[in-house]
């Protein structure tokens, strides 16, 4: 079946989470958009309370559950909408505040690694943090200075202290979204990457759980940003810090050298590409609304329908802008939707991150161009998301990463074929 | 709920359909597009395949229920074989299917089932005209009343058929509201020119006609003496040219991309240089993105959803960006070989090109 119908919970929580949107991020945006490094703590505790009530707590879909082996009898079976709702929430809380959202309590990408790679032991262990009465944070920690895009040349060791059972972590982590609020400002864990044999490239990868509190771990810079500037964006050195051998994540066997630790970073992304971009869709949106807003006050209707020869340059560019938005979204849909049905999806959602960084980038920078100086100006929000947007191509996954993972897709080509 | 698989049936028709592309539409197609004629009975075979008849009742003569998804789906196969052999097979369906959507009952009962129950016809209709600016929904074609009758006076481009046609709708502007008419095409008043000569799409038959007041009875008005919306029309051709785009492309992305996987430069595949293998990712991605805009587009319209003539007309306006710079892409990635007609890439470049003019020339 072919079907475009918005499932009722979704419609449902969507209509919420606009109202959170309006109410609780866009007053505030201009705000913590000029006040860096502040922290939205209304905003934090409402959702923390909210999202415990909704039982969303880890901004992962299964987080923290168990596996369901039995329906009960008789009980209807509604089809699997968990990343389908992530992708609607996120585009709304998106379009309220891109960098606001990236403070709302939960996992996020350290809970989606411990999804990914974790044994039900560990997510138990480390999932439940986000559903206790105070709000926490998760973090990944993958680049370094040096490394990006390439992340088999980290160089963040990571070496078995055989008497104590502890690994020892050293190395430096940069751009780690949210590293202050999971590690000094909550109860929270960075997952991070560190290398067990670093000649052994992308095999010796490996994702640590770094919990709050750890000795040896610091923060020791905020970085300033083009835009989400909300989000704390955080250096963290690792000297000799020590964890468990069980925050290993995965199997709890003497680790192998294999590439499945990579793959585990891999799978990881697979699952949070299409709901990054979903955040960019929200930019985009929001961007688009506003254009559309304006354009309509200074009397410029769009009029659908009607060739190109007969539209005004305006009416074609947001035209073109609304068919970019809408056929980005549908890729994401697609994704999410494969996800929530267990289909694999590398190729789908690499393909939505490309669309959505592409998207998002176009229609805040059109939007700002027809705008002219009314739209150049700090009292209007669009400067804003213009700043925010450009980011979305950027982090969990390149655009041109991505757009590599595509191609190696269609071409049937291994990473040593394609570079 | 979101879903994006097709039926069993869908499968099934889109499976035949794929059957006669390789053995019958694309072994043709390149001879075809040479000689500007499509060969013996291949119209015949696509027809039989059932598209248009899956598409209309049984009372009508069909055995289906009508669902622009189903006849996207039956796009994109049908030009991912041949975009003239696509059209010449939908022919009927510009006659038949404005009828369905727009006609009265008793216009429905009379036109529907002699082209449906039949074998494949050259019913056709008149929409495209030939000004730089045409725009469907402001016929330079009028239509007049005098007494019972309408007169009918204008030019039309891009008809298919024309001279074998024997009934055929001619859409024309009426006190300013775009209308379609039926027309028999032996009226007096109506002159065909010679066969069109184009930049692409040579296999299909195509005509520039004359109306001088051809007199039709205001019964032959599509929905009868109140005349019908407009909407349906334009949002089923709308749909059906980004259909026809995505399947067009298709084929370009899937040719381009084997060239490339095969052909030798500096020691590695073609495919290997990062330009030519980002110009496939981005290919393949618009292709995706607007055919799910298809896809929902059509939905919208089986749903009978407020939004879907927006989203028809977004869907066709991407569809023709995107396929133009799909086609593009296919003819540079090939290089020299690319511009050579032994390779079908130019053909479908021509092809991607005309699709911002070709609405009007498929319904779904």
């Amino acid at each position: 079946m072919i079907e475009f119908e918005m499932p009722k919970p979704i419609v449902k929580q969507r209509y919420l989470l606009q109202t959170v949107a309006e109410q609780m991020m866009r007053p505030h945006s201009r705000y913590f958009d000029e006040n860096e490094h502040e922290i939205p703590w209304d905003y934090i505790n409402f959702m923390h309370e909210a999202m415990r009530a909704m039982g969303a707590g880890a901004l992962a879909p299964n987080a923290g559950k168990e596996d369901t082996k039995e329906e009960p009898e008789g009980k209807k079976k509604y089809p699997p909408i968990g990343y389908q709702s992530l992708a609607f929430m996120l585009e709304t809380l998106a379009w309220g505040d891109v960098g606001m959202y990236l403070v709302t309590p939960g996992g996020a990408l350290g809970a989606a690694a411990v999804e990914a790679t974790g044994t039900p032991e560990q997510k138990k262990k480390f999932l439940s943090r986000f559903n206790e009465e105070k709000p926490a944070f998760g973090a990944m920690a993958m680049t370094e200075p040096h490394c990006g895009s390439d992340t088999s040349a980290i160089r963040t060791s990571a070496v078995l202290d055989k008497s104590t059972n502890e690994w020892i972590i050293n190395g430096e982590k940069i751009f780690v979204t949210a590293g202050k609020l999971s590690l000094l400002e909550s109860d929270g864990l960075v997952v991070v990457w560190a290398t067990i044999d670093p000649e052994a490239g992308r095999a010796g990868m490996r994702p640590f759980v770094v919990e709050a509190g750890t000795p040896g771990v610091k923060v020791t810079k905020l970085e300033h940003k083009m835009g989400i500037r909300a989000s704390d964006t955080a250096s963290i050195v690792l000297q000799d810090a020590r964890v468990p051998f069980e925050n290993l994540l995965g199997s709890p066997e003497v680790p192998k050298k294999e590439t499945k630790g990579f793959k585990g970073a891999m799978a990881t992304f697979d699952a949070t590409r299409p709901l990054v971009a979903a955040t960019g869709i929200g930019v985009a949106r929001a961007a688009l609304e506003l254009l559309k807003e304006l354009l309509g006050q200074q009397g410029v209707t769009i009029r659908y329908g009607l060739p190109r020869q007969k539209l005004s340059s305006v009416e074609r560019d947001v035209i073109d802008m609304e068919i970019m938005l809408e056929s980005a979204w549908l890729l994401i849909i697609k994704a999410v939707w494969m996800a929530d049905n267990r289909k694999h999806n590398p190729l789908e959602a690499s393909m939505s991150k490309v669309k959505a960084g592409d998207a998002v980038t176009k229609i805040t920078q059109k939007a700002m161009e027809i705008m002219g100086p009314v739209g150049y100006s700090r009292d209007l929000l669009l400067e804003k998301w213009f700043r925010d947007a450009k980011i979305t191509d950027i982090y969990e996954g390149t655009g041109q990463i991505n757009r590599l993972i595509v191609a190696r897709n269609i071409l049937g080509y291994r990473g040593s074929q394609l570079r | 709920m979101y879903a994006f698989e097709p039926s069993e049936e869908q499968k099934m028709l889109v499976d035949a359909i794929h059957r006669y592309t390789v053995n019958d539409l694309r072994p043709a197609a390149h001879d075809a597009d040479e000689g500007g004629d499509l060969p013996g009975n291949l119209v015949e075979k696509g027809w039989e395949l059932g598209v248009l008849q899956a598409s209309i009742p049984e009372q009508f003569g069909g055995f289906g229920d009508h669902s622009a998804v189903t006849g996207v789906l039956a796009a994109e196969e049908l030009a991912w074989g041949d975009l003239a052999g696509a059209f010449a097979v939908l022919t009927p369906g510009l006659f038949a299917l404005p009828i369905f959507l727009c006609g009265s009952e008793e216009q429905k009962k009379k036109y529907l089932p002699p082209v449906i129950e039949a074998e494949w016809k050259p019913y056709s209709a008149a929409m495209v005209e030939p000004h730089f600016d045409f725009d469907p929904q402001e016929f330079r074609t009028t239509a007049v009343e005098s007494g019972e009758d309408y007169l009918i006076t204008g030019e039309k481009v891009f008809v298919p058929y024309a001279p074998q046609a024997e009934t055929l709708i001619v859409y024309a502007q009426l006190d300013g509201k775009a209308q379609g008419f039926i027309l028999d095409a032996n009226a007096a008043g109506v002159e065909i020119e010679d066969r069109q000569s184009l930049m692409g799409i040579n296999a299909l038959p195509l005509y520039k006609m004359h109306f001088n007041e051809v007199r039709l009875p205001k019964v032959n008005r599509l929905g009868g003496e109140d005349g019908h919306e407009f909407a349906p029309i334009i949002d089923a051709s709308r749909i059906a040219t980004a259909a026809l785009g995505v399947g067009l492309s298709k084929a370009a992305l899937e040719y381009s991309r084997d060239y490339a996987l095969e052909r030798d430069v500096f020691g590695v595949k073609v495919a290997q240089k990062q330009a030519i293998a980002f110009m496939l990712a981005e290919m393949a991605t618009e292709i995706e993105a607007i055919r799910l805009l298809t896809w929902e587009a059509a939905w919208l319209v089986d749903a009978e959803k407020e939004e879907a003539s927006r989203e028809a007309y977004l869907a066709c306006i991407g569809a023709i960006d995107m396929a133009m710079m799909v086609t593009d892409r296919a003819v540079q990635i090939l290089g020299g070989h690319g511009y050579i007609r032994e390779h079908p890439v130019e053909m479908w470049m021509r092809c991607g090109r005309g699709l911002a003019t070709f609405t009007g020339l498929a319904m779904v």
